[in-house]
């Protein structure tokens, strides 16, 4: 895995929201790297710009208001973003696929589940309606719904919450993608639920052997998913690192009070939980400086004054701080 | 020993399921809560875990008398809710509180804070005239962590833990002794819960409140309370004190449910052995026979599919409803 090839690689990704108020800063610059078969999880709180830069690179976006400013997503050597939108289709379901957070709303509920998974097989395959159909029950089967043939002819509202995630993940797979790109989905799930997607997840990419986008903000799923994490804050991705050392060796400060933030299951309560004080930023506003120094506790002038680069601080560990949480000292 | 603050005896309660236009009839009924008995000390806080549509939040709506009961009762400072009427139910009213989910729904948009918090104070005429009134919740907004001279806006102008600020301090209002937490975090972001959790806590301490914490954060739960009790599919199945429940747990759902919390370290992670439950949790219009637990639990036998566990203390402070919580 450490060896494979990187085939996606996102540069200096912009994008911006036209809005009433005014733009919207939500993606800033955000560059990262994707290998083959890797699970990379990337983390970070409502408004942090995670589920808009993997809109971006899906060309999802609606234009306006809003606007992917800057950039490039290289799929396989290809720019997706100076695509057409027909060869753009080619890629969406079938190279690269998506599931949602909220499996209700992500789902037609007039049409049967049958027809709207056979419907990303239609699209990008020769197949027959009789292959399609058979082929959307083996997917059904493979993500774990019982009596699968005989539930193809159900509507969403007839599953659960679990079981329609299910669906989602099984319409995501018709098309065997390199890459899925999960946007928090099991969020809406109980615990229980989740365990479950989580093991079905794991099984499938270990069997189907695709690479895997997670955005998530809950640091224990990731520490159990994850390969590599990204750390976003206000449309600017603060750390990346191998999963052990995100949790091991934190280097941001952000990084690091969230992780002091969360009480543990594991463990008896020692101390009160350590909160992030302020509130999370105003995106309406041009950044400047360094996004998290208003509520940084390491925070120094040159953290007001100018925004530091996200770079190589160990081997494969970047951060973007101007400090260094360990010494306190400036980098 | 002295009386515990809230007793909660064999509480009760069904949803009726009518059909029919004209003549409406009884079909059936939800059974969200089935005969759950408990007590809350003083300064104590009890957790309530489960999972979505096991009966937490009409448990706890329910012992506040905010849904009549089907059946059962709850004592609160040794006022029964249910039977509470006139000026003994206000007296309850005043002295039980609590403090909602969603910090967009729990507020009216159209009322200022100043409205928002002084409610309390208006209807138990708690203070002669506006002007007393309006240093109160200029206290109370200071005591939450808010700014005083914010108290003629609108609750738009907030963020969501600001939000859950103000409805904290229209919950303190009237001064409760007791407050039922309905999931008051879980709408929250990862660093605004910290926050509104420490807040809680302090004013514990501050005000010698008791808590009911309804949430499904069992991480969140073993933070913050004393107790824990876990429900399934309207039953209590487990209660004990927060690491006995955490390190022994005694019935299998407690245990499935444990095991599937992500814990933040990935070598822990790797290194767990989850219990993965199969299926969904079943309809309450028609709860399993038996143990409601058995068509998921992992351990069942034949006679889990007959016979009711009994509530049992097993150790001391530590019950369970399961037939084969000893081995």
């Amino acid at each position: 895995m450490t060896n494979a090839r990187k085939f996606l690689e996102v540069k200096d990704l912009k994008t911006q929201f036209n809005t009433p108020e005014g733009t919207v800063y939500a993606v800033n610059g955000v560059s990262f790297d994707l290998k083959e078969g890797e699970t990379l999880a990337v983390v970070g709180e409502s408004g942090c710009g995670k589920s808009v830069t993997m809109m971006s690179i899906m060309r999802l976006i609606q234009i306006p208001p809003g606007k992917i400013v800057g950039g490039e997503v290289v799929f396989r050597d290809t720019d997706l973003l100076q695509l057409s939108e027909e060869a753009m289709e080619q890629i969406r379901g079938r190279e690269i696929a998506m599931i949602f957070q909220d499996p209700m709303t992500s789902l037609n509920p007039v049409l049967t589940v049958g027809k709207q998974i056979t419907e990303t097989l239609r699209t990008h395959t020769p197949m027959t309606q009789e292959q399609c159909r058979a082929r959307a029950g083996a997917l059904l089967e493979l993500v774990g719904i019982p009596d699968p043939i005989k539930r193809l002819d159900d509507y969403p509202h007839q599953f659960s919450g679990g079981m329609r995630q299910r669906v989602m993940i099984a319409m995501s797979l018709a098309c065997t993608p390199s890459l899925l790109i999960a946007d928090e989905p099991t969020t809406a799930l109980d615990v229980t639920i989740q365990a479950q997607i989580i093991e079905l997840v794991k099984e499938l990419k270990k069997n189907v052997g695709m690479a895997m986008i997670w955005i998530t903000h809950d640091l224990g799923i990731v520490a159990g998913l994850a390969d590599r994490v990204i750390v976003m804050y206000a449309g600017y991705v603060v750390e990346e690192a191998i999963v052990d050392d995100l949790y091991e060796n934190t280097l941001h400060p952000y990084t690091l009070a969230l992780l002091q933030a969360l009480p543990r299951a594991d463990r008896r309560r020692d101390q009160s939980l350590k909160s992030i004080k302020g509130s999370p930023p105003n995106l309406l506003v041009e950044p400047r400086g360094c996004p998290f120094a208003p509520r940084c506790e390491f925070v120094r002038e040159k953290c007001i004054a100018e925004n530091p680069a996200l770079v190589n601080v160990e081997t494969n560990h970047k951060v973007a701080c101007w400090v260094d949480v360990k010494t306190g000292a400036l980098r | 020993m002295t009386e515990p603050l809230v007793r909660v005896e064999n509480l009760t309660k069904h949803f009726p399921i009518r059909k029919g236009m004209l003549i409406e009839r009884v079909v059936g009924a939800v059974q969200a809560v089935d005969s759950i008995s408990f007590t809350i000390e003083r300064g104590e806080t009890l957790g309530m875990v489960g999972e979505s549509g096991c009966g937490k939040t009409t448990a706890g709506r329910t012992l506040l008398g905010l849904y009549p009961a089907t059946s059962g009762r709850t004592i609160i400072d040794g006022h029964s809710v249910h039977e509470a009427r006139g000026s003994e139910l206000m007296q309850v009213r005043r002295k039980a509180q609590m403090i909602f989910q969603d910090p967009y729904a729990s507020l009216n948009p159209r009322w200022t804070v100043n409205s928002i918090v002084s409610e309390p104070l208006r209807v138990h005429k708690l203070l002669p005239n506006q002007k007393a009134r309006n240093e109160r919740v200029k206290e109370l907004l200071e005591l939450v962590g808010l700014n005083a001279r914010h108290i003629n806006r609108f609750p738009h102008e907030f963020s969501g833990g600001q939000r859950q600020r103000i409805g904290i301090a229209r919950a303190l209002a009237s001064e409760p002794l007791f407050i039922v937490c309905d999931e008051p975090i879980s709408a929250l972001d990862v660093s605004i819960q910290a926050q509104v959790v420490n807040l809680l806590e302090k004013l514990q301490d501050q005000l010698g409140l008791t808590y009911l914490f309804v949430a499904h954060d069992l991480s969140m739960v073993r933070h913050i309370c004393d107790r824990v009790a876990v429900m399934y599919l309207g039953i209590m199945v487990e209660l004990a004190e927060r690491d006995e429940l955490y390190e022994n747990p005694l019935h299998p759902y407690t245990k499935a449910l444990l095991s599937a919390v992500p814990v933040p370290d990935p070598r822990k992670e790797r290194e767990r052995k989850r219990v993965i439950l199969t299926g969904d949790v079943p309809s309450p219009i028609n709860p399993p026979s038996g143990c409601r637990f058995h068509p998921r639990c992992p351990i069942a036998v034949e006679r889990c599919k007959v016979d009711v566990p009994e509530w049992r203390e097993l150790k001391p402070g530590h019950h369970v409803a399961c037939h084969l919580a000893e081995n």
